[in-house]
Order: structure tokens, then C-alpha cells, then sequence
């Protein structure tokens, strides 16, 4: 079967660079793009939201079905 | 699916004003979530805060706001209370408003017995007037204005709220997110005056005073020093030292509450008429 992958949202008008969503994420699926947080490894995310419950901004969204 | 804050947040008020990577913005999401499961209701729901960067909070949530003066959020919610007994009134702030300039109301509260809720978050520092010590600024921490170490002891909110007479008190870390909802939603639902601690990280004026490198140096602190209270049965002193406990640390269900013990009263003052 194949694994459905979530959508992951960054508001980049509300995300203030504080690397917290990159740190604790434990497969290692978001980077530091420039100032914002960006999707690295999409297939990688187990879906944990630990980087929306995490993130101070709002600027995340784990968007599963 | 993610969770929807937009539903309790006032349009067009975000970006917030606090810091990168301050530790306001989890527990203002974690409050979120608790008013969602207990399905408060916006108008009988009062969010009351005093002066200073937590109390900035009421800015940003959609239900019946009062920002008020320095350290009297409880003496306002109080208020608010007696006036109307059948609201849900949440207290927020930090430790220097709550425990400093509001020291006498917030005891005074908790000696009461009235059912509100008083969510402290506790970044170990006035952050929003330049970086001062609290009464809970760790000793030998350094400070704006002590900036050769702080000779004081801190306080223990959680135990000065028990020795006061709150019977609900909790506390939680920013770190430990997924707890924060949980501990807030026990505490609105317990008739009587709870408080709920939540260790914050204040990484402008007291992370970069306090040799932390970063935010996440910050949180790896509080992940570090937080320990579940069950946890802790298990533990020997020795291993619990510099540790703090989280988790609900007291509940005590037998105490009469305030607005009950005060509706008795207008009832005795009119029968004597």
C-alpha cells in the first residue's frame, strides 16, 4: 500500500526563523531555508506533528487526510 | 488534520509580537486547544491578563478580553467573576506580574478558594521592560539589573500557590507541548482556583545574558529539568536534584469555593431583612 503523505504548510508571513520545527523534528524533514522553515524530506514525515504543536508562530500546518 | 486556531484567534492580528522562539506563542496554542475541547463557549469565556509580554495574550484570542493594570489580573477576574459567577474566567500572565507586582492578589486569590484559572508562564525574567530579575529569576542568574549574578533565591510558584490555598495547581514546560492543552483543560474544569505553571523560555533578555546559544539550547534546558511527577516517585533525591516536577502537583476537591460561599451569604444578608 502505498504511504500517504501529508501536506506540510509553512506561512513564511508568520514564521520568524526560530529553527524550534527543525530541531525537534525527529526524521529530519524540515531545513532552514534563508530566514524561514522549508520542506526537505516530505517522505520522510511520520505525521508526529511535533512541528505544528511546537511552532510558537502558527506558521505550521500539517495537513493530513 | 491539523488543528484550526484560526476559529479562536481575532482575524488579522498574527504575526504576534513576541520573540523568535519564545515559548508564549506554544502555551497561547496549548490554551487554544483546551478551550476546544472543553467547547467553550466565546462569549462566557473571559481571558484576563495584567502588563507585560504574556499578557499580551488577550490581544490575540477571539472570546471576552480584559487587559488590565500591572499585576491586578486577579483582582480584575475577581471581579469579573462575582459579577458573574457562571463564566469561565482564565487568568494569564508571567511570573514578575503574577508574582512580583501581583504577589498580593494572586495570594489572595488562591487563599479565596475562587474558581478562575491562572495560567503563569514563567520565563524566569521581566522580558518586556528590558531583561529585570523576578522573584523568579534562578540565583547567581544574571539580569539587567543584576548583572554580576542574583544574590536571591527564586520562588517556587507551584508551592506558593499550594501554601496559599489554590487546590489545583500543575505544572508544565513550554518544551512538552502536547501536555500544555491537558493540564489547562483539568484545571478550567475544577471548581476552585487553579494554577497552572508553564516553564517558558525568554530567549531575548535572558537566554543571551544566561551564556544559552540559542533558542534550542533553551528548550533542551527545559526538556532536561522537567520531570513527571510519577516519575519522580521512583527517583531518589540524589537523582531529582536541580530537577523540577510537572504534571498536576496538587488537586484538592473538598474546599468550599468562593462565589458558592459568597451566594450563601447574600442569601443569609437578605433573609435577615
Amino acid at each position: 500500500m502505498e504511504k500517504k503523505l501529508p501536506k506540510i504548510e509553512i506561512i513564511e508571513k508568520y514564521c520568524k526563523g526560530c529553527h524550534i520545527c527543525v530541531e525537534f523534528c525527529p526524521k529530519d524533514v524540515l531545513e532552514m531555508k534563508g530566514f524561514y522553515a522549508s520542506v526537505k524530506n516530505l517522505e520522510a514525515c511520520i505525521k508526529c506533528m511535533q512541528c505544528e504543536l511546537r511552532c510558537p508562530d502558527f506558521a505550521i500546518k500539517v495537513i493530513t487526510e | 488534520m491539523a488543528f484550526d486556531y484560526d476559529k479562536y484567534l481575532r482575524p488579522g492580528k498574527l504575526p504576534h509580537i513576541w520573540c523568535p522562539g519564545c515559548g508564549h506563542g506554544i502555551v497561547m496554542k496549548g490554551l487554544i486547544r483546551a478551550m476546544d475541547t472543553l467547547n467553550l463557549k466565546k462569549e462566557e469565556t473571559a481571558v484576563v491578563s495584567g502588563i507585560g509580554c504574556a499578557s499580551r495574550l488577550p490581544g490575540y484570542i477571539d472570546c471576552c478580553t480584559l487587559h488590565t493594570a500591572h499585576g491586578r489580573a486577579a483582582a480584575f477576574a475577581t471581579g469579573v467573576k462575582m459579577a458573574k459567577p457562571e463564566m469561565n474566567v482564565i487568568l494569564v500572565g508571567g511570573d514578575g506580574d503574577g508574582t512580583a507586582i501581583g504577589g498580593n492578589h494572586f495570594i489572595h486569590a488562591c487563599r479565596r478558594n475562587i474558581n478562575m484559572t491562572y495560567i503563569i508562564m514563567n520565563n524566569y525574567i521581566y522580558g518586556m521592560t528590558g531583561g529585570q530579575f523576578s522573584p523568579c529569576t534562578p540565583t547567581g542568574a544574571k539580569a539587567s539589573t543584576t548583572p554580576y549574578g542574583n544574590p536571591d533565591p527564586g520562588f517556587d510558584i507551584a508551592k506558593l500557590a499550594i501554601g496559599a490555598g489554590a487546590t489545583f495547581v500543575a505544572r508544565g514546560t513550554a518544551f512538552h507541548a502536547n501536555q500544555i492543552d491537558k493540564l489547562i483543560a483539568e484545571a478550567i474544569q475544577h471548581k476552585g482556583f487553579s494554577v497552572v505553571e508553564i516553564l517558558d523560555d525568554c530567549p531575548t533578555t535572558y537566554g543571551r545574558r544566561n551564556k544559552y546559544k540559542s533558542v534550542i539550547e533553551m528548550m533542551n534546558r527545559l526538556k532536561d529539568v522537567a520531570v513527571p511527577v510519577k516519575a519522580a516517585e521512583k527517583m531518589t533525591a540524589e537523582q531529582l536534584q536541580g530537577k523540577v516536577l510537572t504534571g498536576v502537583l496538587y488537586k484538592d476537591e473538598t474546599k468550599p469555593e468562593y462565589t458558592a460561599e459568597y451566594a450563601k451569604v447574600i442569601e443569609r444578608a437578605t433573609a435577615a431583612k
